[in-house]
C-alpha cells in the first residue's frame, strides 16, 4: 500500500495554475525526493498532502485513506516541517516540543522531547528562547517539532535552508537513519539536486505546477545513461514497440513525447529498431544528463 | 440664582413686615396656648426617637429606612440613619416645634383658627425677635384642647419654606409625634449626558414624573422614644 | 480539547504583550482613586449642587462603591480596546508568525483550533474583567469605606441599601463580561480574516468607536438600527443598579427596575458572540493556509 498516494491533483489561485494535474505515489520505506526551483508548486504540493490548502481537483490519500475524510487519523502519524522554520519566539526549544508533544493523541515521554533534541544537535540549547536561535537552529528545531511524536510519515519541506555544511550532513544522515534504521516513509522537497540525490531513493521532478520527471534515482542519474527525446509520427505506438523492444529503456513519464534514459551506445540501435517496425521518427534528441536536464528545465523558466 | 434673588425679596419683604407688627405691638406677650404647649414640651430634655423614614422626592429614588433621632434642649437635633446615607430637608429637620419654641426669642400672633384633617385648630404665628434665628416667620397650627401642634409652616431665610405635619399617638402627653411629615419644594434636578455616560432613550417615565412634581415630603414614622436619658453632646457633633 | 486550551492560554499568558492590559487597567484604577481620595469631596459636591439646594445627604456618599460604579462606567469604554489587543491577534498573529500551519497540521481539525483559541480568549477576557472588579470594587471598598451607593444618574438619584448592593455587582460584572465577550468575539472575527494583527486591531477598535457613535446619536434615522447593534446593549450593565418604587414613591428593596432590558441584552450580545464565532469557524475552514 502505498504511504501518499497523488491522482491528479491540481491547484488553482485565480488564473494561475500553481499545480497542474500531478500525480504520484510513496512507498512505505521510501525517501521519496521532491525536486524543483523556487516557486515550482513543491510547497503547494506539500500544503495539499497535509490539507493546508484545499485542491481545486484530484484525491490524495495518506496511507490508503483520504485526507479530507480521515484527517485526525492520518496526521497523527505525520509529522511535517514546511518551508520557513517559523516558531513562537517567546519558547524555548524544550517549551516547542513540550507543546507540541500535547497535542498528539499518544503521549511523548519527556525522555523523547530530549532524544529528539539530541538528534537534531540542540541539546545545549534546550532552555533557551527561539529568539536567541539562529536560522540554523530554528531549522533543527523545526525537524525536531516533526519528529518528537515518532511518526511513521515525515514530510520535509526544504530542511536543509540555512543549514552549515556540518548541519547540511548532520540532516542528511538523520534522514537516511530514520529510513534506514526506523524504517520510517520521507518525503523530502528541496531546491538542488545534489542533495536530494544522496538521500533520496526515489525523485521527482516539479517544474511550474507540471510533472517533469520521476524515477529511481539510481537509474536517473546514471551516467552510462542519457536523457533521450525521440519525436515520432506516432508516440503512442513507438512507445509500445520500445517497451516491447530488448532495450529496457527507463522510461521518464511525460504527457507529450517519448523521454527515456538509456546508454549512449543503445541510441542508435534504437532508431534502428523503430525504423524497423514501421514508425516514422523525426527525431533523437539527447539531453545529456539528469542534472543538466534539470537546470535545463529549470532555467527555462 | 432667580430662584434665591425671588427668596431674598420675600425674607426681606417679611422682615420688615414683622418688624411693624412688633412696633405695633410693642407689648405683645406669648400667647397662653404657646405656654401651655411650652410646658408640655418642658417635660422633655432630650430624647433618641426610632423611626422609620421615607423620602417622596420625585428624581430620588430610595427605600424606607431606619433612623434615630435626638434632642437635646433648647433645640439640639440630629437625624442618624441607621447605617447608610439619609437625605434630610435643608435646614428644615432643624425646625421642630422643640427647636421653635424653646428658643423663647419670638412673640406670636394669633391668626384666627382653622380646620384640619376634622379638628378644629388655633393658628398662631411666631415672629422671631432675635435677628441670628434662621427663620422668619412660623405658623402653628394647634389644638387647644390637647396643646398639640398639628402643624408648622416655617419661612427661613435661606432655605426656603418647610410645612412640617404632626400625628401623635401614645406619646402625646409629652408633645411628641409618632410621625411627622416635612414638605418642601423641591428644584430641577438634571446632570450632564456627558458626566454620567448614559447615552441612548432617557426614561420617558422618569422625565414626565420629575416635570409633575415639583414638592418633595419626608417622612419619619416613630416608634419608640427615649426620653430624658441623657445623651452626650458628641452625638450633635 | 481542553490540552488545546491549555496550550493556547500557555501561549497567551507567556507574551510580554498581555500583561499590557493588566498594567494598563490597574495605572488607570489607581490614578482615578488617588485622584478621587484627594479631590473626591469637590467631584461629590460638583454631582450634588443640583440636590444641595433642595436637600442635606448625610452620611459617606463618595464610597468604594460609588468609586467602583464611576470606575466602571469609565472602564467599560474602554477596556474593550485593550481586549481587543489580544482577541484580534489570535489568529492573524499565528498567521503573521507563520505558525499556524504547525497547529493545523496536528490531528486536531480546524475548528477545534479555532474554538479553543476562541475559549482561550475568553478566559483571558474573564481574568482581565476580574482583575477589574478585584481593584474597582474591593480596592476602593477597602480605600473609601462601604455605605449606601447614592446614584447620580441623569434625571434622577437612586439611593440603594448597602445590603444591597454587592449582588448587584456580581450580576453587573456577569453582564460586562456578555459584552466584553462580544468583543473578544468580534475581534476573533476580524483576526480570521487576515494574516497581520494589525488590520484586525485596528478594525476591531475602529468598529467598537462607529457603532458606539452610531447607538448614542439621537438620529431617528439610526434608531431603526440601534436595538440590533451589540454597542446599544454593552452598557446596560447600569440596569442592574436601577430599582422599582411602590406608589407611594418607596424603593423597593432588591428589585430591578427592567429586568426585561437586561434580558434582551443578554440575548443579542449572545447571539453576536455565536454569530461572530460560527463566522470565525467558516472563514478558517474554507481558507487555504498560505502563511
Amino acid at each position: 500500500m502505498a504511504v501518499i498516494k497523488v491522482d491528479n491533483i491540481s491547484k488553482h489561485f485565480g488564473a494561475l495554475k500553481a499545480v497542474d494535474d500531478v500525480s504520484f505515489e510513496v512507498q512505505a520505506g521510501q525517501v521519496f525526493g521532491f525536486l524543483g526551483q523556487n516557486g515550482s508548486g513543491k510547497s503547494t504540493t506539500i500544503r495539499m498532502l497535509l490539507s493546508l490548502i484545499h485542491p481545486s481537483s484530484g484525491n490524495i490519500e495518506l496511507f490508503g485513506k483520504s485526507i479530507q475524510k480521515n484527517r485526525a487519523a492520518i496526521l497523527e502519524q505525520v509529522g511535517a516541517i514546511i518551508e520557513r522554520p517559523d516558531l513562537y519566539p517567546y519558547l524555548s526549544a524544550t517549551e516547542h516540543l513540550q507543546l507540541f508533544a500535547k497535542v498528539r493523541k499518544q503521549k511523548v515521554a519527556a525522555s523523547n522531547i530530549t532524544k529528539t533534541l539530541e538528534q537534531v544537535g540542540l541539546a545545549h540549547r534546550a532552555h533557551d528562547k527561539v529568539q536567541s536561535f539562529s536560522l540554523g537552529m530554528k531549522q533543527r528545531l523545526g525537524i525536531a517539532i516533526a519528529l518528537v511524536h515518532n511518526p511513521s510519515l515525515i514530510i520535509l519541506d526544504e530542511p536543509t535552508n540555512g543549514l552549515d555544511p556540518q548541519g547540511i550532513a548532520d540532516i542528511r544522515a538523520l534522514i537516511q537513519n530514520l529510513a534506514k534504521e526506523e524504517g520510517k516513509t520521507i518525503f523530502v522537497s528541496s531546491h538542488l539536486l545534489s542533495e536530494i540525490e544522496q538521500v533520496a531513493n526515489q525523485i521527482l521532478i516539479i517544474h511550474q505546477g507540471k510533472k517533469m520527471v520521476e524515477g529511481v534515482t539510481k537509474e536517473l542519474l546514471d551516467p552510462e545513461k542519457r536523457v533521450v527525446q525521440i519525436k515520432t509520427l506516432n508516440d503512442e505506438q513507438a512507445l509500445a514497440t520500445i517497451l516491447s523492444s530488448s532495450f529496457s529503456p527507463y522510461i521518464l513519464p511525460r504527457k507529450e513525447g517519448v523521454f527515456l534514459k538509456l546508454p549512449t551506445q543503445a541510441i542508435p540501435l534504437l532508431n534502428d529498431s523503430l525504423v524497423k517496425a514501421g514508425i516514422s521518427v523525426i527525431g533523437i534528441e539527447a539531453k545529456n544528463s539528469l542534472e543538466d536536464y534539470f537546470l535545463q528545465i529549470t532555467s527555462n523558466a | 440664582m432667580r430662584m434665591k434673588k425671588y427668596k431674598q425679596i420675600i425674607v426681606h419683604c417679611t422682615v420688615w413686615m414683622c418688624s411693624v407688627f412688633i412696633s405695633l405691638n410693642a407689648m405683645a406677650q406669648t400667647d397662653p396656648l404657646i405656654e401651655k404647649v411650652s410646658q408640655k414640651l418642658g417635660q422633655v430634655n432630650d430624647y433618641v426617637a426610632e423611626g422609620v423614614m421615607k423620602t417622596d422626592v420625585s428624581f430620588i429614588k430610595a427605600s424606607l429606612g431606619k433612623v434615630k433621632v435626638y434632642f437635646k434642649k433648647p433645640n439640639l437635633l440630629k437625624v442618624k440613619k441607621d447605617g447608610g446615607i439619609s437625605l434630610l430637608p435643608r435646614g428644615g429637620v432643624s425646625l421642630t416645634i422643640n427647636s421653635l419654641l424653646n428658643t423663647k426669642q419670638y412673640t406670636t400672633l394669633p391668626a384666627g383658627t382653622q380646620q384640619l384633617n376634622g379638628k378644629n385648630l388655633t393658628v398662631i404665628k411666631l415672629i422671631p425677635t432675635d435677628d441670628n434665628l434662621d427663620w422668619v416667620i412660623s405658623t402653628l397650627w394647634i389644638d387647644p384642647q390637647e396643646a398639640l401642634v398639628y402643624k408648622t409652616a416655617t419661612t427661613t431665610k435661606e432655605n426656603g419654606s418647610y410645612e412640617i405635619t404632626m400625628q401623635y399617638g401614645e406619646y402625646a402627653n409629652q408633645g411628641l409625634a409618632s410621625k411627622i411629615i416635612f414638605s418642601f419644594n423641591t428644584k430641577d434636578y438634571k446632570l450632564p449626558n456627558g458626566i454620567t455616560l448614559e447615552f441612548g432613550d432617557e426614561d420617558p417615565a422618569a422625565k414626565q414624573k420629575a416635570l409633575k412634581n415639583k414638592k418633595g415630603t419626608i417622612e419619619i414614622t416613630y416608634s419608640k422614644y427615649t426620653i430624658n436619658k441623657g445623651i452626650p453632646a458628641s452625638i450633635f457633633q | 480539547m481542553w490540552s488545546l486550551i491549555q496550550i493556547e492560554l500557555y501561549k497567551i499568558f507567556r507574551r510580554p504583550r498581555t500583561y499590557i492590559a493588566f498594567g494598563a487597567i490597574a495605572a488607570l484604577i489607581i490614578v482615578i482613586q488617588f485622584g478621587l481620595k484627594m479631590d473626591g469631596d469637590a467631584y461629590a459636591g460638583f454631582l450634588m449642587k443640583d440636590i444641595n439646594d433642595t436637600l442635606t445627604v448625610d452620611g459617606k456618599v463618595l464610597n468604594g462603591y460609588l468609586i467602583c460604579y464611576i470606575l466602571l462606567q469609565l472602564l467599560l469604554v474602554h477596556v474593550p480596546l485593550l481586549v481587543a489587543l489580544i482577541a484580534a491577534d489570535m489568529i492573524s498573529g499565528e498567521a503573521n508568525l507563520g505558525t499556524l500551519r504547525l497547529l493545523f497540521t496536528t490531528p486536531y481539525s480546524r475548528t477545534h483550533w479555532v474554538l479553543a483559541k476562541f475559549i482561550a480568549a475568553s478566559i483571558y477576557t474573564i481574568l482581565l474583567l476580574i482583575w477589574l472588579a478585584f481593584l474597582a470594587l474591593f480596592v476602593s471598598m477597602w480605600i473609601f469605606g462601604t455605605d449606601d451607593l447614592f446614584l447620580m444618574k441623569s434625571n434622577y438619584v437612586v439611593l440603594i441599601e448597602q445590603s444591597d448592593v454587592l449582588w448587584r455587582y456580581v450580576g453587573a460584572f456577569v453582564f460586562a463580561s456578555f459584552s466584553l465577550l462580544t468583543v473578544t468575539s468580534l475581534g476573533f472575527l476580524m483576526s480570521s480574516m487576515s494574516n497581520n494583527s494589525i488590520g484586525p486591531i485596528v478594525g476591531t477598535m475602529s468598529a467598537i468607536v462607529f457603532f458606539t457613535i452610531l447607538s448614542t446619536l439621537n438620529i431617528p434615522l439610526f434608531n431603526l438600527v440601534k436595538p440590533y447593534l451589540f454597542t446599544t446593549h454593552m452598557n446596560n450593565w447600569k440596569e442592574f443598579f436601577d430599582i422599582k418604587v411602590n406608589i407611594n414613591n418607596e424603593a423597593i428593596r432588591g428589585s430591578i427596575l427592567n429586568i426585561p432590558k437586561i434580558k434582551t441584552s443578554l440575548w443579542v450580545l449572545t447571539m453576536h458572540i455565536i454569530l461572530f464565532v460560527t463566522a470565525s469557524v467558516i472563514i478558517i475552514k474554507k481558507k487555504d493556509i498560505l502563511s
